[in-house]
């Protein structure tokens, strides 16, 4: 196995007619990484994710995944890489397992290992116990469950993710998380996926914010958030004028009541808090800090909220429509 | 689940065995998928047998005078046995828009085999399938007074194959580009329905007017349904002249063209559109 990126991309480009869906991206992904493409519907996500997959040709740059060519080595890439789509692409007259051992097949796993390998990532997607049921009695959840399993079944190195939990309800979204963890402590794995949820976007190493066909920005969360700005810092206390008062005299902090609690905002919270304590000359009852969220950081690099983004632009919907062929 | 080491699984390299299993495992679901679908099985029967049964009986009572000595539905079986095969063939490629429009065709798009296995994969099981039809139909051939001659059964069943074969080579094809089945299946009405027509399945080929003569000659269907009715006229005693009406053979000009050459021109054309689905599927990445 080469100690390389697991991902490398460089000015990668794609246009359909005269619509450029990718507009020259560039990044890097390094092994055991959860990188996540964030981004409205119609950003260019899923065209970069299929031209990584060897699914569309890029019209410019270049893409290596696992050390090979996206377009020179296209079967080399496929040998190491797992797909799991937005839409299914399971054969519902077929059982789970069915589906599995096609999937075996077809990338030549090895007999004496399929059933053993089969057995464990199903048990790992808890489906073992409905193996036997066909595929079209399963609900959306279980599909998708079934489908990472599948795209683990000959051991990828990087397992690719396209919206892996949209149109599932939060529960399933939250197991289906709860999978991906486990699956990262399990395997030895890369993961790469796109989401337009803000909320599992904390869940990867570093996200690139995609917008308009281009990468906005790359870089873990939490300094991505750190960069957007400041902390807000809640505290409570028997007496909010003076607390008022005292942050104004001894830090230099503008703070009002908010919400029933007196609210200020600081550069970094959970270390201003200890010299909050000491220093503010009364008692306080409760503290909560609260972090710039992911939506905070989209609409200070994008000039818009997610959900604005996905409702602006009618040619949105058909370039949605292209980029999933 | 248990912490255990997780199994790493090496893909192996392209090769001719691994093509192999591709070959096998889309043969085998299209096995399963005809197996677990009843109504399909039955649905596919049901056509054959009006014409055989409803239909060559009406015809029979019509044309008795003119054909002392045989039963015309024994003229029509040969002819059934290839309609339900092709229709069952075509079914089966018809599936691949099915798969496309249904995402599974992606999984295997994806795979890192050779586009040629999965299309040969599925014109085998298409092939299989429409056999395994085609058997049901074989198992009637007393009711309409065809012996149940082993050499007769065999070669009716390579014959057989070798049809559904080229025929799901040929649904393939058309199915490569095919975004929804309602366009599919419109086409292949239209396709099958001259060629049924054109082939001597439903009336025999002697005596036409020349017009029609060439269109029976061009159209590939005559030469599958040739030698099955060949074969099935060499195993019952018919008169020459009855034999001579039913039974006339594929001329090219003054060229009776022999039944190994008939099998030969239905193998190379199922190769060629074989070869057309594989370059289409390879274009369509």
């Amino acid at each position: 196995m080469t100690a390389g990126p697991a991902i490398v991309v460089r000015d990668l480009r794609k246009s359909y007619g005269k619509v450029e869906a990718v507009k020259g991206v560039g990044f890097e992904v390094a092994p055991g990484e959860v990188f996540g493409f964030l981004g409205p519907n119609g950003a260019g996500k899923t065209t970069t994710i299929s031209m990584l997959c060897t699914l569309v040709n890029p019209t410019g740059g270049t893409a290596e995944v696992a050390g090979h060519d996206v377009v020179r080595e296209r079967d080399e890439v496929r040998r190491n890489i797992g797909l799991v789509f937005q839409d299914p692409t399971l054969d519902g007259y077929l059982s789970a397992e069915q589906n599995l051992r096609f999937h075996a097949e077809l990338y030549g796993v090895p007999k004496s290992v399929m059933g053993d390998r089969i057995r464990q990532v199903m048990e790992m997607v808890a489906l073992w116990d409905r193996k036997d049921a066909k595929v079209m009695t399963f609900s959306g959840g279980m599909k998708r469950r079934l489908e990472i399993a599948r795209g683990l079944l000959h051991s990828p190195r990087v397992l690719f993710l396209d919206e892996p939990t949209v149109g599932l309800d939060p529960q399933t979204r939250a197991a289906i998380w709860g999978y991906i963890n486990e699956l990262r402590r399990l395997e030895d794995i890369t993961i790469f996926m796109t989401t337009h949820y803000m909320d599992e976007a904390e869940y990867c190493d570093r996200i690139a914010i995609i917008d308009h066909g281009e990468i906005v920005v790359v870089d873990s969360p939490e300094a991505l958030k750190a960069g957007v700005g400041e902390d807000r810092v809640q505290i409570h206390t028997a007496d909010d004028a003076r607390a008022i008062a005292a942050l104004r005299d001894r830090f230099g902090l503008e703070a009002a009541v908010r919400d029933g609690a007196v609210t200020f905002s600081v550069a970094s919270g959970e270390e201003f808090v200890p010299r909050l304590f000491a220093e503010l000359g009364m008692p306080i009852r409760a503290v909560s800090v609260a972090r710039p969220s992911l939506d905070d950081v989209f609409m200070s690099y994008t000039g818009s909220t997610i959900r604005d983004a996905e409702a602006g632009g009618a040619g949105n919907a058909w370039m949605r429509a292209m980029a999933r062929r | 689940m248990a912490t255990t080491e997780a199994i790493r699984i090496a893909v192996p390299a392209r090769g001719a065995g691994h093509d192999l299993r591709a070959v096998k495992i889309v043969l085998h679901r299209e096995m399963l998928r005809f197996v677990n679908d009843r109504t399909r099985m039955l649905s596919m029967l049901v056509q054959p047998v009006l014409w055989l049964f409803v239909m060559g009986t009406g015809l029979g009572s019509l044309v008795r005078g003119a054909i002392p000595g045989i039963d015309y539905r024994t003229f029509m079986y040969p002819g059934m046995i290839s309609m339900t095969v092709i229709m069952t063939g075509m079914f089966s490629a018809g599936s691949i828009v099915w798969d496309r429009e249904f995402g599974f065709l992606r999984e295997m798009l994806v795979a890192p085999v050779s586009r040629g296995a999965i299309v040969v994969g599925k014109c085998l099981g298409g092939a299989v399938v429409a056999t395994g039809q085609g058997v049901v139909i074989l198992a009637m051939a007393g009711l309409v007074g065809v012996p149940y001659s082993p050499g007769l059964m065999l070669s009716l069943l390579a014959e057989m194959f070798l049809a559904a074969f080229t025929v799901t080579a040929f649904g393939v094809m058309l199915a490569a580009r095919m975004k929804n089945m309602q366009t599919f299946f419109g086409l292949m009405q239209m396709a099958i329905m001259p060629m049924m027509f054109l082939s001597g399945a439903m009336f025999p080929l002697a005596n036409l007017p020349s017009w029609l003569h060439v269109l029976t000659v061009v159209n590939p269907m005559t030469y599958a349904v040739d030698p099955m009715r060949q074969a099935v006229f060499s195993h019952i005693d018919v008169p020459a002249q009855v034999n001579a009406v039913l039974n006339p053979g594929v001329r090219w000009g003054g060229f009776q063209v022999p039944v190994a050459l008939e099998l030969g021109v239905v193998a190379a054309l199922g190769l060629a559109l074989l070869a057309v689905g594989v370059a289409e599927f390879k274009r369509a990445e």
